[in-house]
């Protein structure tokens, strides 16, 4: 939209150079003479200058000296000066002598008089201007009255040139002045006809027009050869504006059909560079006579509305559709040229007042959005509407029952009580108007469905709104807090994620103790195929077992204290008995160690257990659980991201293919592994990934597509050549060198952008300002009015109640006795008044 | 551990014995035993005295006709016990849920006696240090360096028993009976002796001076059964209901001002007790003159010699004689056992009857000196409830706290909370807070910013008159900035003769928020902690100088800010806005998008989802929330790609726009108030 007005603009530019270069007299705009005498000695043949002749006495009396003043510039860039002539006081000449020429303005070419105006038909700039080159283009300009007129104009007009038609509400207006200065321009090429009767108006156009609205026909007289032929007219669809009459003009003075034979890309009209589409007709040898019709067609038909090219596809190699027999470039700069496959020419026509319609519609919104956007800002935008999507989500949800029967409310009177009920007692601490805590209590009641009927799980919750007492003694802080309450035992809080699945597998797996002590050989190895102990095993869990000799108490304490803070998210056992060694030793470690029994194959890895700290311990086990070649989900990221390294993922359509999966699993278990996490993405299984996609490119790479982002250092993407590359361990692996040889340039980088508040808040501080001086920035300034009664406009009503200062208050307690024992004796008015004594 | 301490206890100083205890409280009263209970938690060394043989001796007596006008409310419709406090003005505050005021009076307003029974109960079941039967009848200082605060006090009963402490709590409360000389004030029988039988009144003219709770509970009491009872005061009456604060008259006693209005004989009238006289006629009648016209004359030279001022004006409003005159004026603190070295001096203006004390309660004279309940209402006299039981058991606990950093080290208690749980912290605390409720505008929850702003602090009930000292005076630092969040009432809303009932008096909407007229939360953000000078030049009638933002909760016609739109949206972005940060809660799906296209995460999923707490959310209200358009939907994405790739924001702003419409309030239930 800028841009096109910048390309106008400069058009225009243009056409008042053209119009200036009549030599011009100074740059000052009005000129002043002191006599006469003075002005007419100097006046130059063919020079055109509009003056006006005032005594010196009273300088500036009449207020339309002003207009004519302020028009001077403006007449200038058509070669008109404007001069103001001082009479002397003695001087009666033609000019000055007679009072009423005071009042007039005069217009010479050279010192011919061309015509005297009336200060009334000089009210303003636009009228000064229209009029005075309406005078100077008497002949380029006809005026016309009558329908007859202006058809007998037409009929000489033919075949020689076109005729511009316009109609003015009324002369002395913007689009009269609109019109003149057009013709200016113009009236050599083509016959300017004007008038201001209204039935002309009517005749020429065909629907019900405005009377008070201009109006410009493009009559094309020229291109007519039978005399009994009419012209064909182009109407002018906008406002009458210099802009847009220049344009219109443009568009009709091109030619209608143009024949191009090079690259539609780098083919520029006029239409594109006045914002219109250019449609190509793609033409051919044998078909070139038809086709040159049809576009001429179509030319007619979309005259003013877009441009019409032939092109020749012998001529120009193009790389399309042998079918394709239409093209559509559009003026937006990168957009391509669509070639289309149309069968009538009824569909190329609307195919452009289409689009045209959705560019007007889009400008129109951008403009209403302008609009509301200034709207917005005056009234703080949307502060009030809910941007936080966990709230709005609950809100919206709250009208719903939640089917919480499984789940038992806990009161204070109850808590203690319930906990010795059942082996288990699982309780969700929430507060029942926070957002977070509700959402999760959602997922709780699905967790209920789930586990219903699992032995030795009582599922509770209490509510801390109601029972805060209660929460402060169970030391929750935070809502919402899982916890589950063993009989005898330290209770175990919930650290994960608050999902369904997350929190049945936390209530499942937190059934037995963590670390299960195994007591035998036959248990430790059905524990690591995963069917010891029963209540665990329809779970897909990778197990995870310690395995100690006696020596290594430490180690096992370790791991213990592991388990505890683990528990309910790792599957942990532990065996230390007098065979233990030969049990690690299966599998290549001795003691102490963790024998680590995958979910999915029952593969068991042996791991020598070095660490002897809780904390590291912790930290290893959570490390080796984490897979080498792992499908990234929402739930499992954090888990990666807390590697703190580069990913290098695989955003996949579905599945991975085997050859893709074994590829990655290669690299990743090669020499790479340090260095980044290899992982990929299904885009079916989490759809979010199609957000990432859309963020990281501008055009849709075809999948699956291989990235590396650099989460943490700099934030850069990088795209494996693929198609092109097939994804292989060692294309990628060079690849990878290349990128971190700055080889590479980046797709996407990640936005650096900090989290700031969404929109602004209101501004009480500023709102309360006006009515509470007392809270200026300098309090304690004595000099501060006292504040006004009425706060807000709009809050009249809020007017307080009239106060006269009640009687009794006024007086200062140590009133003296001479001021009060009169008004006690009543001896005044105000004294009858029972209340006054 | 009691032991030890008594054993050391004694000691000998210029040959007489002292008891020596770190905390003496003088008064087994409310204030006295909820200071007492807080001690014995604490495990300090304290003892509190108290002159008659029973707690709450003020209430074995007073008030006269025996109904308390402290509510007593049963029935809230809430079962948090913290809240409940906010309408349970006679409980003092314990661990014990025995020891809960509607455990032992189902009455609205309960009789005297069972708050003496209620104070019985509360020392002995708790245990409390009271030694009964010992009136301190003086207290004075002596120097020492090596005492907590230079010197120790020497205290003295009755039986010259003397006592020594480190700190001293006064809780005597205010019984001293405030009495007015004037000629013929001997004939004024006072509140404290008057009959509560109105037998005694029948068929008789009363005139009361005062006009306070007492007068009206008075009159009350007899306006059945005399002639007519007149009232008179210096200033107008002043009606709680108007001007909010409980001290004033209470509508529960106001059965003269119906009958005054209504032309039933009684009546009120102002004027300044000092310039009144009485004189008695033979027939025992009590006339009302002015002292004006007894100038020179001897009252005692009979009725017949004084001029009335009837004679002058023969319709002068009191001339009809009464039968008696009652005085109801109230009570003043006994300043009478302090020495001189402790230089209790009484306030200035209206707050003459309370000696003068900092806002942090200590005595202006005295440092270690502590004013305790009722005698403590000069901080917020005629404006809070400071001088009750529901306001003093907060500043007591206050009180304490102050100590507790002060003389053992242990810093106002706190909670360190993550930055996301900010404005649930708040909401939390607006809602259920008994103390912020009752001492409105005196004491302030305060959080306390950590660096960067990933977590803060929070402190509850603090002296707001002690802002500037808070650092000192709590252990903690302010260095981040600072919340302070307090209750407020709509400047000039309420008052003495304001109409409170006025149309529209209620604000509805989150906007006019600041228009509030009722008690509402008010938020005052400060980039530094207020300096002393700034404190003090702070603007008339406000409780704190000028914030760098505030924000107000708007009022609520159910005091329940927990509105998702109306409450907790703006509040968070004025939250958000001071803290420059994004305070919204997010889904775990959206943290992952984050996680993947942005460098830094928005608090909520850094300090969850990171962490590996993403919240997960259910399929409905993942279906919610793509409704609102604040979640997208990719399960149905076309990957071929016909849109501009780049307009993934901007479709989200488009569906934030088109389906997000603005919740307008309805007006008409808004503002039932009004109605």
């Amino acid at each position: 939209m800028s841009t096109q007005k910048g390309r106008w603009d400069s058009s225009l530019v243009f056409l008042l150079f053209c119009a200036s270069s009549i030599p011009r007299s100074g740059s000052v705009g009005l000129q002043q003479e002191l006599s006469p005498q003075h002005y007419f000695s100097g006046l130059e043949a063919g020079k055109a200058s509009l003056a006006f002749f005032t005594p010196t006495v009273s300088p500036g009396a009449q207020p339309f000296l002003e207009q004519i003043e302020s028009s001077a510039e403006a007449l200038q860039d058509y070669g008109i000066s404007v001069v103001k002539v001082n009479c002397p006081k003695e001087d009666v000449s033609r000019y000055c002598g007679k009072e009423n020429a005071l009042r007039k303005a005069f217009l010479f070419r050279g010192n011919r008089l061309i015509r005297e105006f009336p200060t009334d038909a000089l009210f303003d700039v636009n009228s000064i201007i229209a009029n005075v080159l309406f005078a100077l283009l008497f002949n380029e300009v006809k005026y016309v009255e009558t329908l007859a007129d202006l058809e007998n104009i037409e009929n000489v007009l033919k075949g020689k040139s076109s005729m511009v038609f316009a109609y003015v509400p009324a002369t002395g207006t913007a689009e009269h002045r609109a019109v003149m200065e057009a013709a200016f321009v113009y009236g050599t090429t083509h016959q300017f006809v004007l008038t201001t009767e209204a039935a002309l108006l009517k005749a020429t156009s065909h629907d019900d027009p405005e009377v008070s609205s201009a109006w410009l026909l493009f009559c094309h007289c020229q291109q007519v050869t039978d005399p009994a032929q009419p012209c064909r007219r182009t109407a002018l669809g906008q406002p009458l504006t210099l802009l847009n009459i220049h344009r219109h003009l443009k568009l009709m003075g091109a030619p209608l059909v143009t024949e191009v034979a090079e690259d539609p890309e780098k083919v520029s009209t006029v239409h594109l560079q006045l914002g219109l589409p250019l449609v190509f007709i793609l033409s051919q040898k044998e078909t070139y006579e038809a086709d040159r019709r049809t576009a001429e067609f179509v030319a007619w038909q979309l005259l003013g509305k877009a441009g019409v090219a032939l092109l020749s596809r012998d001529l120009v190699d193009l790389n399309v559709l042998h079918r394709s027999n239409v093209a559509l470039k559009t003026p937006e700069e990168g957009m391509p040229i669509q070639y289309l496959v149309l069968e009538d020419t009824d569909e190329v026509i609307t195919l452009v007042e289409d689009k045209n319609k959705l560019k007007q519609m889009q400008e129109d919104e951008q403009q209403e959005e302008e609009e509301e956007e200034d709207e917005d800002e005056k009234e703080n935008n949307n502060q009030d509407i809910q941007d936080d999507q966990v709230l709005e989500a609950v809100s919206r949800d709250k009208k719903r029952e939640l089917p919480l029967e499984q789940v038992l409310v806990l009161t204070e009177e109850n808590f203690h009580s319930s906990l010795s009920e059942a082996a288990r007692t699982v309780v969700l601490f929430y507060a029942s108007w926070e957002a977070v805590s509700l959402a999760v209590l959602r997922s709780y009641s699905e967790v209920a469905a789930h586990l219903k009927g699992t032995p030795g799980v009582l599922l509770c919750r209490v509510n801390c709104w109601d029972w805060p007492g209660l929460c402060s003694q169970e030391n929750v802080t935070q809502f919402p807090t899982l916890r589950i309450y063993k009989e005898g035992q330290q209770s175990v809080t919930f650290h994960g994620m608050w999902g369904t699945e997350e929190l049945s597998s936390f209530i499942l797996l937190s059934r037995v103790s963590c670390p299960l002590k195994l007591a035998t050989m036959e248990e430790a190895e059905g524990y690591l195929r995963g069917e010891f102990p029963s209540e665990l095993s329809s779970h897909h869990h990778t197990s995870l077992l310690g395995v100690f000799s006696a020596a290594t108490s430490e180690a096992r304490k370790a791991f213990e204290e592991a388990g505890n803070i683990l528990s309910g998210h790792v599957r942990m056992g532990m065996y230390f008995e007098d065979d233990a060694l030969a049990l690690s030793q299966k599998y290549s470690v001795s003691p102490p160690a963790l024998l680590l029994a995958w979910s999915g194959g029952r593969s068991v890895e042996g791991i020598a257990l070095s660490k002897h700290s809780v904390q590291d311990v912790v930290q290893m086990i959570r490390y080796e659980l984490l897979e080498a070649f792992p499908e990234i989900t929402v739930p499992n990221l954090p888990q990666y991201l807390q590697l703190r390294k580069p990913f290098l993922i695989l955003f996949s359509a579905g599945g991975l293919s085997q050859m893709e999966s074994k590829e990655m699993l290669k690299l990743a278990k090669g020499r790479a592994q340090q260095a980044f996490v290899v992982c990929w993405l299904n885009l079916k299984k989490t759809p979010v990934g199609h957000g990432i996609l859309r963020k990281y490119f501008s055009t849709t790479p075809s999948l699956p597509v291989l990235l590396w982002v650099n989460l943490h250092a700099g934030g850069q993407v990088f795209k494996f050549p693929s198609p092109e590359q097939s994804i292989t361990e060692v294309n990628i692996l060079s690849w990878l060198e290349k990128l971190q040889a700055g080889l590479e340039i980046p797709s996407s980088t990640l936005s650096e952008e900090d989290w700031k508040p969404p929109l602004p808040a209101y501004d009480f501080l500023q709102m309360m300002e006006p009515s509470l001086p007392e809270l200026s920035p300098h309090p304690g300034d004595t000099s501060v009015p006292p504040p006004p009664k009425n706060a807000g406009g709009d809050r009249a009503t809020r007017e307080e109640p009239s106060q006269e200062s009640p009687a009794g208050e006024v007086g200062s307690p140590g009133r003296d006795l001479r001021g009060t024992a009169p008004r006690l004796a009543a001896r005044d008015k105000q004294g009858k008044r029972h209340s006054e004594l | 551990l009691g032991l030890a301490v008594y054993a050391s206890s004694l000691c000998v100083v210029s040959g007489a014995a002292f008891l020596y205890h770190d905390y003496c409280v003088i008064g087994a009263g409310p204030a006295g035993l909820q200071a007492a209970y807080f001690l014995q938690r604490a495990g300090r060394d304290y003892v509190v005295f108290e002159r008659s043989h029973a707690p709450g001796s003020f209430f074995a007596l007073y008030p006269r006709h025996r109904k308390l006008i402290s509510i007593n409310k049963q029935y809230t419709g809430k079962s948090n016990s913290e809240f409940n406090l906010r309408h349970d003005w006679n409980s003092l505050l314990s661990h014990d849920r025995r020891l809960l005021f509607r455990h032992y009076s189902r009455d609205f307003f309960p009789d005297a006696d069972t708050m003496v029974h209620y104070l019985e109960d509360f020392a002995s079941l708790l245990k409390l240090q009271v030694q009964y039967n010992t009136a301190i009848i003086h207290v004075t200082l002596e120097k020492n360096e090596q005492a907590w605060n230079g010197h120790y006090f020497l205290l003295t009963d009755q039986d010259r028993k003397n006592y020594k402490c480190s700190s001293l709590l006064v809780a005597a409360g205010m019984w001293v009976p405030n009495v007015v000389n004037f000629p013929g004030s001997e004939y004024v029988e006072g509140y404290e002796t008057v009959s509560i039988n109105p037998e005694d009144f029948a068929g008789q003219t009363v005139l009361i001076l005062g006009r306070g709770n007492s007068a009206f509970e008075t009159a009350e009491n007899i306006l059945g059964v005399t002639n007519f009872i007149h009232m008179v005061s210096r200033s107008r009456v002043r009606l709680s209901w108007a001007t909010h604060y409980v001290g004033d008259l209470r509508a529960i006693n106001n059965g003269l001002l119906d009958t005054y209005q209504l032309k039933s004989l009684d009546g009120l009238l102002e004027g300044d007790l000092e310039d009144l006289a009485i004189v008695k006629d033979k027939k025992g009648k009590l006339h009302i003159t002015l002292r004006f016209y007894l100038e020179n004359r001897n009252i005692s030279a009979g009725i017949d010699s004084i001029t009335l001022p009837q004679d002058e004006l023969d319709n002068f409003a009191t001339r009809a004689p009464y039968d008696r005159v009652i005085r109801c004026l109230g009570w003043k603190f006994d300043f009478s056992i302090y020495n001189r070295s402790l230089k209790m001096m009484p306030g200035k203006g209206n707050i003459k009857k309370y000696p003068q004390i900092k806002p942090s309660y200590e005595s202006r004279g005295t440092r270690g000196l502590f004013i305790l309940g009722t005698a403590s209402h000069s901080v917020d006299f005629r404006k809070s409830a400071g001088g009750f039981i529901h306001g003093f058991r907060y500043t007591t606990r206050a009180v304490h706290r102050l100590l507790e950093n002060r003389h053992h080290g242990v810093p106002w208690p706190s909670t360190v909370y993550p930055i996301t749980q900010l404005t649930n912290s708040i909401i939390k605390r607006v809602n259920e807070a008994s103390g912020l409720y009752q001492m409105f505008s005196v004491l302030a929850d305060i959080i306390l910013l950590r660096e960067n702003a990933t977590a803060f602090e929070y402190l509850e009930e603090y002296p707001i008159g002690v802002l500037a000292e808070l650092e000192m005076q709590t252990g903690r630092k302010a260095r981040d900035g600072l919340f302070v969040i307090i209750m407020e009432y709509g400047r000039n809303f309420s008052g003495a003769d304001k109409d409170v009932f006025y149309y529209n008096r209620a604000v509805g909407e989150a906007q006019h928020a600041w228009q509030s007229n009722f008690l509402h939360p008010v938020i005052y953000y400060y980039k530094h902690l207020p300096t002393e000078r700034e404190m003090k030049l702070r603007p008339p009638d406000w409780p704190l100088p000028r914030p760098d933002a505030i924000h107000h909760i708007v009022e609520d016609f159910l005091t329940d800010w927990t509105a998702p739109n109306a409450h907790i949206l703006p509040l968070r972005r004025f939250l958000e806005n001071c803290l420059s940060t994004d305070l919204r809660n997010f889904f775990a799906e959206s943290c992952f998008l984050f996680a993947f296209t942005h460098q830094k995460l928005p608090p909520f999923c850094q300090q969850g989802y990171l962490r590996m707490q993403g919240l997960v959310g259910s399929r409905e209200l993942r279906h919610h929330a793509l409704q609102a358009g604040l979640l997208q939907d990719y399960t149905h994405t076309d990957f071929s790609g016909d849109r501009p790739p780049d307009s993934h924001d901007g479709s989200q702003e488009q569906l934030m726009r088109d389906h997000a419409i603005p919740v307008r309030p309805l007006q008409h239930l808004v503002n039932a108030k009004d109605e």
